[in-house]
């Protein structure tokens, strides 16, 4: 058979597509129990970070499960949705923020103008962590958080003390900011200078900012100013500008406002 | 015997891929900002470029010559998507960092050019040795690159202190510009320069 045959091509082309395809779905399939192992794993010492857990010497899982509850909310109305409400798509276990957001039935296009984290979508519904104390009260909430940088997308977590004031931690398991510049948010000497930090007032104001340079401790919105890393200036304004956008009216704002109501309601 | 030395060792200095024949060039500036994912991306790149020399050479008497591109297209991508399941199982952590460079290893024109140049006209033994040693020279380049980008840009080897920097109470600032892109042009352009230094023959004529 002449090797330029029709017949030829036609025989090698299948006969390397099937081989190939054959190992490459081989591969996928055998993988693919331990990759979302790793993805699960990954997003629980995430959300452990960012709620200042130490996890080190324990199993991460396991102080997971008994340390933390998920509730899942709908951003607009800060209502907390009841189990039963849970579909396929929306329970916390499943839960993908970017999946969700471009999905036209669980996602919303967010106006411009209103759009300074710079996401254009955003899901309806959302997932939050609460740390739960010893005596079964919530301690903090975790919530995610995301924005625009200079390059990516940031995906990370902020942590709030329950007087709905205090960072108690951030941290971000995703972003693709120029390493040793942007890519710093990762520095853990700057994350942790977030703790004990005041996101919010009493009213529920955001009042967090991250300026550039340092931050004057003599003057009085210190407590809640955070250093800008120095050589990022875009990447700096970019997490000023999702703290801003996730912890008001367009983020948690409906959600922490129910919070500090029932709180005001159970001191009277 | 040293036919087969020659194959093995000569893209290391002599005839290195990225040095000489300045190729691949575009992943060896990106992921050298740490050496960590760079010895992964060498390893990727080892792996993907010996079988897929050795697997076009061993049906390279059937490829017919029409469609041969794209049969060593398919076997390459198939191998590049093996090593990046591979990765993203057991290096979690470095696979977050590579992102889509080891995606990119199939247009990285060593391989395509090794395929093409080499295994279509040798024997499989020879055509996986020569994988090898390109994947070496290429992987040479890689770390020497990475090595300097991360002393010097966050002065950590491999994640551990070597330098204390002056954000964690030592003495060290750290050079920024090692951590860009252009650094990596800089140092390729002195290991360049040096190689050739040493071995005259490399210099191109005017």
């Amino acid at each position: 058979m002449s090797h330029d045959s029709t017949k030829k091509i036609i025989i090698v082309a299948l006969g390397v597509c099937l081989v190939c395809s054959v190992l490459v779905s081989t591969a996928a399939v055998s993988l693919s129990a331990i990759q979302s192992a790793n993805r699960e794993l990954d997003r629980i010492q995430n959300i452990l970070q960012a709620g200042d857990i130490d996890y080190t010497g324990k199993d991460p899982i396991e102080l997971y499960k008994e340390s933390i509850k998920s509730i899942v909310i709908e951003i607009e109305s800060g209502r907390i949705l009841d189990e039963s409400e849970y579909t396929e798509e929306i329970k916390p276990e499943n839960f993908n923020i970017k999946k969700l957001a471009s999905d036209p039935n669980f996602g919303v296009t967010i106006a411009p103008e209103n759009d300074i984290a710079q996401i254009r979508r955003k899901p309806k519904h959302m997932v939050i962590y609460e740390v739960m104390s010893k005596d079964n009260t919530v301690d903090r909430y975790i919530f995610p958080v995301w924005g625009f940088g200079l390059w990516s997308t940031m995906y990370g977590f902020i942590a709030l003390n329950n007087d709905l004031q205090t960072v108690e931690g951030i941290t971000f398991y995703a972003h693709g900011e120029t390493p040793g510049l942007g890519g710093e948010i990762d520095n853990p000497r700057w994350k942790s200078s977030w703790k004990g930090k005041k996101a919010l007032n009493e009213q529920g104001e955001v009042i967090m900012e991250v300026i550039k340079g340092l931050v004057d401790l003599s003057n009085t919105n210190s407590n809640s100013q955070i250093d800008g890393l120095s050589g990022s200036t875009i990447t700096t304004k970019g997490v000023d500008q999702m703290i801003k956008y996730w912890l008001g009216d367009q983020g948690y704002g409906s959600f922490l406002d129910i919070l500090r109501e029932e709180g005001n309601n159970e001191e009277v | 015997m040293k036919k087969y030395k020659d194959v093995l060792f000569d893209p290391i200095f002599n005839n290195n891929p990225i040095a000489l024949q300045i190729l691949g060039i575009c992943s060896a500036l990106a992921v050298t900002a740490k050496l960590e994912p760079s010895i992964v991306m060498s390893l990727a790149v080892v792996f993907v470029l010996a079988f897929s020399n050795l697997s076009v050479s061993l049906i390279r008497k059937h490829i017919p010559s029409s469609i041969r591109i794209l049969v060593e297209m398919t076997i390459i991508a198939s191998l590049v998507i093996v090593a990046d399941q591979l990765i993203k199982a057991f290096a979690f952590d470095v696979s977050k960092q590579l992102s889509v460079y080891v995606g990119l290893i199939i247009t990285n024109c060593i391989i395509m050019g090794r395929a093409e140049a080499y295994a279509m006209q040798n024997p499989p033994g020879m055509s996986f040795l020569d994988g090898i040693g390109n994947a070496a020279g290429y992987s040479f380049v890689l770390l020497f690159v990475a090595f300097f980008r991360e002393l010097f840009g966050s002065g950590k080897l491999l994640g551990y202190s070597i330098f204390t920097i002056n954000t964690e109470g030592g003495w060290y600032v750290p050079n920024g510009l090692f951590l860009l892109s252009p650094s990596a042009f800089i140092l390729i352009g002195l290991l360049i320069w040096a190689i050739r230094s040493w071995k005259p023959e490399q210099v191109e004529e005017d």
